[in-house]
């Protein structure tokens, strides 16, 4: 479970996050949606604690992330995180790309890492890559690349900031549909994005983030079909 | 027009030009060893944002690369010798060259870490790394494919600037030749072997380096 707690961040003067509350529970799925820089990417950072927070708390399976005795690398096996710039590793592999942490994280031998890193990308349908460097891909394979990369740590949860906002159009689909398959297995995930309807879809709830708050919460047939405040009505006035 | 060549002497002393070729490439491998490990250092000094410190990289770099390498070496020669301190032609050859290469490279390095995107870094430490493993296994591989080609470069520079050394007294090759030269008074022909000897020696570093970048960088 992770629990975010009155939460709030700065950027100097700009506020980022303004008091965000949410739960996520085990093998929920919440997709976060709003206008750039409202804080959803931010939010994100801060609970595998890229980011330090100014006060409040999050906690991810009762570990307190911001805690100064907090081992965040240990923390951090716990929760995979694929970005909007997916981020390969361009001197290593495919396959060396994601059986790195694995020995190198966890301590794995050599050729359990391989082993773990090839099932993995043939999970994400990239089992005749292996072998082959992140530049000779499209964006849309490098992206079910960092996917696999993060899974292979076997998380608890996974975090996704606006994966297919950097893709060519007609790649989208296939890292939505990675999405899709993670989600039916019962994955963790917060997914911040600006696919609608994805949003609807797939997850089990909907969080409209606006000016640093969580705006509006709930169901997508609630959040996305009925939006009770002005700013998402608006908000999804425009994305459609 | 009725200069007449003699190439015998030439090839009489050709071990002693070959011998002096070693100890080129011996001082310019040793000032190109120090100037990475004092470069790499100039560049993490000068991109840490310290104020306290990085004006005397800054001051290194702005002098290595924008005034004479003869005049830095002289720096060491003449200049310390000034205040009582006297270094060995050949230390002064190599704090010299030392000096030049770490201002250089200092620029190459700051520029290669720069090209990695800080992105990188935020991938590697969400999968669990610790900040040294990142380092390692990330970002230092790929700056080290921006460097590589720079730094055959000041290789190259090293071993051509050495030649400086003769100016102070070192008989390196340049120093070998002008010694020979004079004593021979073969001046036009001693130099055009040593010219060929070190057209010889730069061509081996660069296919060599050339060889290594293959087994290197495989994407």
């Amino acid at each position: 479970m992770i629990e975010i707690k009155a939460v709030k961040k700065s950027f100097g003067d700009l506020k980022v996050l303004n008091g965000i509350d949410l739960t996520v529970d085990k093998g929920e799925v919440i997709s976060v949606i709003g206008a750039s820089g409202s804080g959803k990417s931010t939010m994100l950072y801060c609970i595998n604690a890229l980011e330090p927070i100014d006060s409040g708390q999050i906690v991810v399976d009762g570990v307190d992330v911001h805690n100064k005795s907090t081992d965040v690398n240990k923390l951090r096996r716990n929760i995979g995180m694929v970005f909007q710039q997916w981020n390969s590793f361009p001197h290593l592999t495919t396959l060396e790309n994601v059986a790195l942490s694995p020995r190198i994280v966890l301590g794995k031998s050599r050729a359990e890492a391989r082993e773990i890193a090839r099932s993995q990308l043939e999970h994400v349908g990239l089992g005749d890559k292996l072998d082959v460097y992140p530049s000779r891909m499209s964006g849309g394979q490098q992206q079910r690349l960092a996917i696999a990369r993060a899974l292979a740590m076997e998380p608890n949860y996974m975090l996704f900031d606006e994966v297919t906002s950097a893709l060519d159009p007609e790649l989208v689909g296939e890292v939505l549909d990675t999405l899709r398959l993670l989600s039916d297995e019962g994955m963790t995930m917060l997914v911040v994005t600006h696919e609608i309807g994805f949003a609807r879809d797939v997850s089990d709830r909907v969080a409209f983030f606006h000016e640093g708050i969580i705006e509006e919460l709930g169901p997508p047939a609630q959040v996305i079909e009925h939006p009770q405040s002005v700013h998402t009505q608006k908000f999804l006035a425009n994305v459609r | 027009m009725d200069y007449t060549f003699h190439w015998r002497p030439v090839f009489r002393k050709l071990p002693d030009l070959l011998q002096a070729g070693l100890v080129t490439m011996e001082v310019a491998i040793l000032a190109m060893l120090a100037g990475v490990v004092l470069g790499l250092i100039l560049a993490l000094v000068r991109m840490s944002g310290m104020r306290s410190i990085t004006w005397f990289a800054v001051g290194w770099i702005e002098l290595a690369r924008n005034t004479p390498a003869l005049l830095q070496l002289f720096f060491f020669g003449f200049g310390l010798g000034a205040f009582g301190i006297h270094l060995s032609p050949f230390l002064i050859v190599l704090c010299g060259l030392s000096f030049n290469n770490a201002g250089y490279l200092a620029e190459t390095f700051r520029g290669g870490f720069n090209a990695v995107p800080p992105t990188q870094v935020k991938a590697a430490r969400s999968l669990g790394m610790t900040a040294t493993q990142t380092y390692l296994r990330i970002i230092i591989p790929q700056v080290l494919r921006v460097v590589y080609h720079p730094m055959t470069n000041q290789m190259v520079w090293s071993v051509l600037m050495s030649s400086l050394a003769m100016l102070v007294g070192y008989r390196e090759l340049a120093g070998e030749t002008q010694f020979l030269a004079s004593k021979t008074y073969r001046i036009f022909e001693f130099f055009l072997a040593t010219a060929i000897i070190y057209y010889v020696i730069v061509k081996l570093i660069i296919g060599g380096s050339r060889l290594l970048s293959w087994r290197l960088f495989r994407y």
